[in-house]
């Protein structure tokens, strides 16, 4: 199997990644019981990107983190190469908003923050390589307050890719950059997307961003959430996003979105 | 606190030293308007301080004072960040010690001056031991919040790399709060120089709350008197601009950026 050759991939052709079965999630706070994931079921294949849309406060981060290993689901398990997710683990790194770089750190500490384990030269080549990957070249000794929203991110998703990891989550992580950086970005995650083949879940409210992005897309409902539908983007990259199929997919999601707002 | 116009640079240094000068010329007028006989003029005191140099007392009373100062907050921070961190990492260990320390927090270390006598008897030891006191607590609390107040994205990207939880709380949890933590320090430290002043005036015979005292009580000289406070009040100030410096350190500045 060889994903790289292939103009798009489908889940029929890839190994199962990530299966999420039968999850719920019930928050108690104060006496009062919220039902935030009801009944989940999703099967993730290995090197596929799929993007959770759905409207604000739907559930589809809490989703994210409990395939994560942040939160405990209340009901149904995950299961990530066959075992299931107990705790977070270095092999799926978390992609928060451009938050979560460490603000004490330089560029260069933090791409090296996951590498403590590894042998100094080792450390230095690959901090290195993806300080390069990710364009922040002679901005090693810099620290985040002195970067762009879109150099922070760029950097999180380099600290994330340096660990190498078989999974990245990404939570809206190009939600608070202005339209034009996150244009770029979303250009910048396919291109390394298509270099390393991560499996990649990437939540987002952004219809655009998610046809443009993903091979399939989950949309999800309101609260309570559950899995809409699932809509497959067989358009290969780069996506001409004028095409009339394009358009079609792209419609027929905002159909779906609309029938969760209920409008 | 910020204003449109930024300040010319001689503006920034003209203007307070002209208030000082401003007050230094009432204080003197207020001395001749008053006639007073027991109140120094700013001169006066200038001459005291002259005479405090000559007799060579003054270094040996600063450096007394400083070296009170060093032991009793060094002490503190040594014993007061690692449990405040302690603290603010474990919950259910602050809500037990919690209120056992809000009780003891608000006492001012003054009122432990009978106490600590009876301790340490009379000497360096209960002086070192109430400004140890004054700085503590700050400190603690100051640790305590500064580690519940980090953001759990940090925590949670942290885990997420495989950390152990000591490692933790050693690269994420302890910078992270590093600014706060900073913050604390220097409050105390503004403590402790409050308290050595107080501390020396009973405990000891030596530093710059003994020469206070001494100079009032051998003979009434309120010049030397007031030139031992205005000292007092330049190197409290000298100690906390030296600390601030701290804040310009690149790993902490991101934590200072909206103070000027």
């Amino acid at each position: 199997m060889l994903p790289l050759m292939k103009p798009f991939v489908t889940p029929a052709a890839l190994a199962t990644k990530l299966r999420v079965e039968h999850v719920n999630m019930v928050f108690n706070r104060d006496g009062d019981s919220t039902h935030v994931l009801n009944d989940i079921n999703l099967e993730v294949g290995d090197g596929e990107f799929v993007c959770l849309l759905g409207p604000s406060g739907c559930g589809k981060s809490t989703l994210l983190s409990t395939m994560a290993g942040f939160l405990s689901p209340t009901g149904g398990d995950i299961r990530i190469d066959g075992e299931v997710v107990r705790g977070p683990d270095p092999r799926r790194i978390f992609v928060f908003q451009e938050r979560g770089v460490f603000p004490w750190l330089t560029v260069e500490g933090n791409i090296g923050f996951g590498l403590f384990k590894l042998p100094r030269a080792e450390r230095e080549r690959r901090i290195a390589y993806y300080v390069k990957m990710v364009g922040l070249e002679g901005f090693e000794k810099t620290y985040p307050p002195e970067l762009s929203g879109g150099m922070k991110q760029r950097l999180e998703v380099a600290r994330a890719l340096a660990v190498n990891p078989d999974m990245l989550f990404l939570d809206e992580p190009f939600g608070a950059l202005d339209s034009i950086t996150r244009l770029i970005m979303r250009g910048e995650l396919l291109r390394i997307w298509e270099a390393e083949r991560k499996t990649i879940i990437f939540v987002t409210h952004d219809i655009d961003e998610a046809v443009q992005l993903a091979d399939r897309v989950v949309v999800m409902s309101a609260r309570p959430a559950t899995i809409q539908q699932i809509v497959t983007i067989d358009v290969p990259h780069p996506r001409d996003i004028s095409s009339p199929h394009y358009l079609e997919l792209r419609d027929g999601i905002l159909k779906q979105i609309g029938l969760a707002h209920k409008l | 606190m910020k204003s449109l116009a930024e300040p010319k640079r001689w503006e920034r240094y003209f203007w307070p030293t002209l208030v000082s000068a401003l007050l230094l010329v009432l204080w003197h007028y207020c001395v001749i308007w008053t006639n007073t006989r027991i109140f120094p003029s700013p001169l006066d005191v200038e001459r005291g301080m002259a005479e405090l140099l000559r007799e060579n007392v003054l270094w040996s009373d600063i450096a007394d004072s400083l070296r009170r100062v060093a032991i009793g907050f060094g002490g503190a921070v040594i014993l007061g960040v690692p449990l405040g961190l302690l603290f603010g990492w474990y919950p259910p260990v602050n809500q037990v010690v919690n209120p056992t320390m809000q009780i003891l927090r608000p006492i001012s270390p003054i009122a432990w001056i009978p106490v600590s006598i009876i301790f340490f008897g009379v000497g360096d030891s209960p002086a070192i031991f109430l400004i140890f006191l004054g700085a503590f607590f700050p400190i603690v609390v100051a640790c305590v919040d500064g580690v519940s107040n980090v953001p759990s994205v940090s925590r949670r990207a942290g885990r997420n790399f495989g950390l152990a939880p000591w490692q933790l709380l050693a690269k994420v949890v302890f910078p992270a709060a590093l600014p706060q933590i900073i913050v604390g320090l220097r409050i105390a430290l503004g403590i402790a120089w409050l308290v050595v002043v107080a501390a020396e005036m009973i405990a000891v015979d030596s530093g710059l709350g003994y020469l206070i005292i001494d100079s009032r009580n051998s003979g009434k000289r309120y010049d030397l008197v007031v030139a031992a406070m205005l000292l007092i009040g330049v190197i409290g100030l000298t100690l906390d601009l030296g600390f601030r410096r701290l804040e310009k350190i690149k790993s902490v500045r991101w934590g200072f950026r909206d103070e000027s």
